[in-house]
């Protein structure tokens, strides 16, 4: 659409603006102020340069948690993309089933997160979880609590139940806005199912899947809720991710200074991927038209 | 044959492409059996749990409670300091997704019809906090609201939560209103219609479910978020989710009510969930599909 150039808009824009300000770029500009700063305590404070920025780099925990967190949104991403879209080609298209796979998928993502982690942590104990019950008595070893590979497949199960139908139904929504006559080509060309596939469409599911990746490299890489409450970073650290940590340096022992510093690089690393991820995304509207 | 079949839930997909060899169909069925029951068992068990007794969550393993009672819940339903958990966390709820509703309306409009110096970047940097880990926003919110005086009150949750609702709203609503014709606009403007009375009693009709979405995606958010609304409140304000770690007493963990509590924060949204479940990628890609 032809947007006419008017400067006035900008008081439509300004509510949004000023409690955007409020909320995020005051908070934002403390998160600043202590990243650079260094206390003695009695809120005296001076001057302490990119000192705590030294540190974080240097220091092992903060690179520990960094590439958890990668390879913890490198499986869900891994897992889930390829999922979500075998899902949804499996949907069915319209009618009354369609209404309940609808409905019934979408009932994780409303679920409050720490709801979440409850439930899997229950789901998962050997003691009265069916899941932890049922490997038990299959022989299989297996305590999220003691035995860290257990935690991370715990952990990654529940994030694909919780966020595998978002995917879904995203790449559903690409799907159904197919026209029929594609499919009626495709058969007078006598195209293999995996062809469909390929060349109709994966390319006609690709604008709403980079939002599907977008979003959940976004998330699984701010995720704190869940697996806090499944294992509260546990065992040793082996689950503690980025948020997990960071919330421990913050709200737990109080090193406002490195919390900080730790924040603002968190904070850029998502928004840089984010940004490739988006300016991806923008080309190929433009490109689908 | 066709008859015998009717009954089979595979019968529904076979509606999108009736071609198909009947062992294809039935795949099809299959996968989305598999993947539901997966999405199923655990609010099962808790579902299960919240009907059983301690004594028998933790002496018995049984599939379906022996032993019926619906304590669990009275629990929750008479003592206050329960349900008030309920209660607060509707009120800022409700609170954030009108603050959000209200700012986000005339900007979407904006967005969605006018050029005006640095639009785009607005737009992008709008969601670049929908990016921002609220593990980072956690410790200068607490600061914020606590130095205005706003600590432990349902406004500051709903005014934290503006973060990345206010966001989402004006992406959804952008992505709406681009469908209505701008001719509209300006027929409305020649007939004499002031910006306010077209918006209100011509615009807003016209994006009627976009509105919906957009709130059930705030309200949603809102809800099922933790971190902020747990570091912002001790006790006036303490959302549900946050009173269901008071389970652990020093008797152990109270199951059956951890239990019940968890099913009634799944109850508001599985009941919206039916009248929106066609836009839900929609809103989940930001208005973008």
């Amino acid at each position: 659409m032809e947007k006419t150039v008017n400067q006035k808009a900008w008081f439509l824009v300004l509510p949004v603006l000023l409690l955007v300000a409020f909320s995020a770029v005051i908070p934002l500009m403390t998160v600043v102020n202590y990243s650079v700063q260094d206390t003695f305590g009695n809120n005296q404070f001076f001057w302490a340069g990119l000192e705590w920025f030294d540190e974080m780099l240097s220091s092992e925990r903060m690179w520990n948690a960094l590439s958890r967190q990668l390879l913890f949104s490198g499986i869900i991403l891994a897992i889930e993309v390829p999922l979500g879209i075998f899902v949804a080609l499996n949907m069915p298209k319209s009618g009354f089933w369609a209404s309940v796979c609808l409905v019934l998928m979408s009932l994780p993502l409303l679920i409050p997160w720490n709801v979440v982690g409850t439930i899997w942590q229950i789901f998962g104990r050997v003691d009265i979880g069916l899941l932890g019950r049922t490997l038990a008595a299959l022989g299989i070893d297996y305590n999220y609590t003691q035995d860290t590979f257990a935690a991370w497949v715990t952990i990654v199960v529940m994030d694909v139940w919780h966020w595998t139908s978002l995917v879904a139904l995203l790449a559903y929504a690409g799907l159904k806005s197919i026209p029929d006559a594609y499919y009626q080509a495709a058969k007078i060309d006598q195209a293999s199912r995996w062809k469909v596939f390929r060349y109709i469409e994966l390319p006609k599911m690709m604008g709403v899947l980079m939002i599907a990746i977008l979003l959940r490299f976004m998330d699984s890489f701010m995720i704190y809720t869940e697996p806090f409450v499944v294992t509260g970073g546990g065992p040793g650290n082996a689950t503690t991710l980025l948020s997990i940590d960071l919330v421990k340096m913050a709200l737990g022992q109080f090193d406002l200074g490195p919390a900080a510093a730790f924040s603002i690089m968190y904070f850029l690393v998502i928004m840089l991927i984010s940004w490739v991820f988006y300016t991806v995304m923008t080309n190929l509207d433009k490109k689908g038209g | 044959m066709a008859d015998a079949t009717a009954d089979i839930p595979g019968k529904l997909v076979a509606e999108g492409r009736n071609t198909r060899p009947r062992f294809r169909v039935n795949t099809r069925a299959v996968v989305m059996t598999l993947y539901l029951l997966f999405l199923m068992l655990p609010i099962y068990w808790l579902f299960n749990m919240s009907l059983k007794t301690n004594t028998e969550i933790l002496n018995t393993f049984t599939l379906f409670p022996r032993d019926l009672t619906f304590d669990n819940y009275r629990t929750i339903l008479t003592d206050p300091a329960w349900y008030m958990g309920y209660v607060n966390s509707m009120i800022y709820v409700v609170m954030n997704t009108v603050i959000s509703l209200t700012v986000a309306l005339p900007a979407a409009y904006a967005f969605s019809r006018y050029q005006f110096l640095g639009d785009k970047h607005l737009f992008f940097w709008l969601l670049t906090n929908r990016m921002a880990p609220p593990a980072v926003f956690a410790l200068p919110f607490f600061q914020l609201y606590s130095s205005v005086g706003l600590f432990d009150t349902h406004i500051a949750v709903a005014l934290a939560h503006c973060l990345f609702n206010v966001p989402l709203a004006v992406w959804i609503l952008e992505g709406f209103m681009r469908g209505v014709p701008k001719e509209i606009d300006e027929t409305a403007y020649i007939d004499g219609y002031g910006f306010g009375r077209f918006f209100v009693k011509i615009f807003m009709p016209l994006i009627a479910s976009g509105i919906g979405v957009a709130a059930f995606f705030c309200f949603m958010f809102s809800w099922v978020e933790l971190l902020l609304s747990r570091t912002l409140t001790t006790v006036d304000a303490k959302p549900i989710a946050a009173i269901m770690t008071r389970t652990q007493g020093a008797s152990g963990i109270d199951w059956g009510v951890l239990a019940a509590a968890g099913i009634l924060t799944i109850v508001p949204g599985a009941l919206v969930i039916y009248f929106v479940r066609n836009y839900i990628a929609k809103g989940f890609a930001l208005g973008r599909v």
